[in-house]
């Protein structure tokens, strides 16, 4: 866990500073933003989606708040402090595709690779590490699975691979981009369930989610997104047809 | 020691140096790097000739070279980290450039010096065991293996210590980096191991023979294994034994040294790639022959488990459109497995096959 910084506990306002605070965030590849002046704050303990069209900047504002993309301007905190300080507590699960499946291995080392963290420099795995591992990969049912070779296992298995490994890793805040997206029904399941978990645990679950549709099922809180922030808060607030439209703009008017 | 096993040690000290780092540069889809290095080098150790006044300094070569080397991979990083090229073209324009800077070096300075072009680029291992060191007015041996040797253990103790920081950099950077294991510095590290290497084999083997070990043994290896620590020990053994095999054989043949090895690693090379069974191109094939037989053969027991009489076999033949040879293969499999019967009026199915007939594949 991690403590607030001293100045924090003086704070009058809330014991514990936010788990995410970005403040007048904003990103360019080139000359056009791909995220203006955003400002956003996660509450602890959480399901959190960021939702917005295609091309609104949703994997941009995790891989920028992540210190994956530079940033143009603004600050980001992590429970009140600097991402450094923070780095093993914060789970990152990547889109799917951002690794080479091929690598010469199987589920179970991959999710190993979530302890490593805590183990730190030269110190291996042990069989601690591999049961916790193993009951990771139980909990996303793929225990059966363990001595498979990655690129043998189904989309959506590797998915779970990668969920499995950001339970093992045992973060505070998790950072899911599209988890969703092309994964069968099992799957789905699996991954609302781990979300279900995590937040039992206590853990703060920030999702780039794009299926407007599960949205009220899946979160407690909403992040509308189009370049900048539209709305922000919880579900039963921000949900609105308002904000939908607002967020999505003439698109949605001329398809419905 | 006699000169055979010196030449014969120190290519298997360059080749095992070189799959230990090999393995992760072909994991990291870096392969054409280890080409760039060894090329690139050579400005490196033109100047560290120029610095050290043309005589042949071993350790000023060494660190001028890898220095060159670093030289390489950053400005590759940073002409592709710009967005403006890709990573391949970027590597495409360092080298040359680097390169052709040593060619012009040597031809307008140093055209007395002992430095020339042909032994850089293919070197000549045959030479190793004449070029001893000295020190202390005592003779230590053979240069090649003292160089060689210390590389080796320097990649084996690199390769043993951060084992999983490599692992785990190579396959996901961003979690590396995430954990705080960072990525770049094990990058450099690596690609610093790569200059020293490529420039420490320089002499012995040449520019060629390891950019050939640096990646065909572990290319070999990655076909015949899904495990990593597998893969490395298997690119290591494949070094070896294209080195002692090079070896023979171009004794046998009277070819050059070097141009053997390479070529059995290539070799070796050719048989994983056709033969390996995790994904060799020949049991993959032999597999698909014998899934399309056995699939073959369960619609021919379905169709046969419709029909309570024997079916002619020219009825099958029109019913799925086989050749002749394709069915009696079908058949073949499929009768010595005891699930259908020859009959005078054709095809039936045996007790066991109408089970099977039943059963979903």
């Amino acid at each position: 866990m991690i403590r607030p910084t001293t100045s924090d506990q003086f704070s009058p306002i809330s014991l514990r500073p936010a788990p995410l605070e970005v403040r007048d965030l904003t990103v360019a590849y080139r000359e056009k933003p791909v995220l203006w002046d955003v400002d956003l704050v996660i509450p602890e303990g959480q399901l959190c989606a960021i939702v917005g069209p295609n091309g609104a900047g949703k994997s941009t504002l995790l891989k920028a708040v992540l210190g994956m993309v530079p940033r143009a301007s603004g600050t980001v905190q992590f429970f009140g402090q600097p991402l450094q300080a923070v780095r093993r507590h914060i789970g990152y699960v990547p889109q799917r595709s951002s690794v080479d499946w091929d690598f010469p291995t199987n589920a179970l080392d991959v999710v190993l690779m979530g302890l490593y963290g805590r183990l730190g420099w030269f110190r291996r795995p042990g069989r601690a590490e591999r049961e916790e591992a193993m009951r990771a990969l139980e909990q996303v049912g793929l225990a059966a699975f363990a001595q498979r070779q990655i690129a043998q296992l189904s989309g959506g298995q590797q998915q779970r691979v990668f969920l499995a490994r950001a339970l093992a890793q045992n973060s505070d805040l998790y950072f899911m981009d599209e988890p969703f997206a092309g994964v069968d029904a099992v799957t789905e399941e699996a991954i609302l369930q781990v979300m279900h978990e995590l937040k039992g645990r206590g853990k703060t679950v920030v999702v780039v989610h794009h299926d407007l549709e599960t949205v009220r099922d899946y979160f407690d809180h909403l992040t509308l997104l189009n370049v900048q922030v539209i709305a922000s808060g919880p579900l039963e607030q921000t949900f609105t047809a308002e904000n939908l439209k607002a967020t999505y703009g003439e698109r949605m008017s001329l398809g419905r | 020691m006699s000169a055979d096993v010196i030449i014969i040690l120190t290519a298997i000290l360059v080749s095992t140096a070189s799959a230990l780092l090999g393995s992760f540069l072909v994991l990291r889809r870096m392969a054409l790097m280890s080409d760039a290095i060894s090329h690139a080098v050579l400005p490196g150790i033109v100047l560290a000739f120029w610095v050290s006044g043309g005589e042949r300094a071993t350790a000023v070569a060494l660190l001028g070279a890898a220095a060159a080397g670093l030289l390489t991979v950053t400005l590759v990083e940073w002409l592709s980290r710009t967005n403006r090229i890709k990573n391949d073209a970027a590597i495409g324009l360092v080298f040359p450039a680097l390169f052709s800077l040593g060619v012009l070096a040597v031809s307008l300075y140093f055209r007395n010096v002992h430095l020339d072009l042909d032994a850089v680029l293919y070197g000549e291992i045959a030479y190793a065991p004449f070029n001893t060191l000295e020190a202390f007015g005592l003779n230590l041996g053979p240069e090649s293996l003292w160089i060689m040797g210390t590389l080796a253990l320097l990649n084996l103790l690199f390769v043993l210590l951060f084992y999983k920081e490599l692992k785990l950099s190579t396959f996901d950077a961003g979690l590396a980096a995430a954990l705080g294991f960072a990525p770049g510095a094990l990058h450099y590290a690596l690609m610093s191991l790569v200059s020293l290497t490529a420039v420490g084999a320089f002499q012995s083997v040449g520019a060629i023979l390891i950019v050939a070990f640096l990646i065909i043994p572990p290319a070999t290896a990655y076909l015949l294994t899904q495990r990593l620590p597998v893969m490395i020990g298997l690119a290591v053994l494949v070094g070896a034994v294209s080195s002692v095999a090079g070896y023979v054989l171009a004794i046998l043949l009277d070819a050059s040294i070097a141009g053997m090895m390479a070529t059995v690693a290539g070799l070796l090379f050719a048989l994983a790639w056709l033969f390996s069974p995790v994904d060799g191109v020949i049991p993959a094939r032999s597999r698909r022959a014998r899934q399309q037989r056995e699939f073959a053969a369960r619609l021919l027991l379905a169709h046969l488990a419709h029909h309570d009489r024997p079916v002619p076999v020219r009825e099958v033949l029109e019913e799925f459109g086989w050749s002749p040879a394709f069915l009696a293969q079908a058949q073949q499999w499929a009768q010595r497995e005891g699930l259908i019967a020859g009959d005078p009026h054709g095809l039936r199915l045996t007790a066991r096959g109408a089970v099977l007939a039943g059963e979903r594949p």
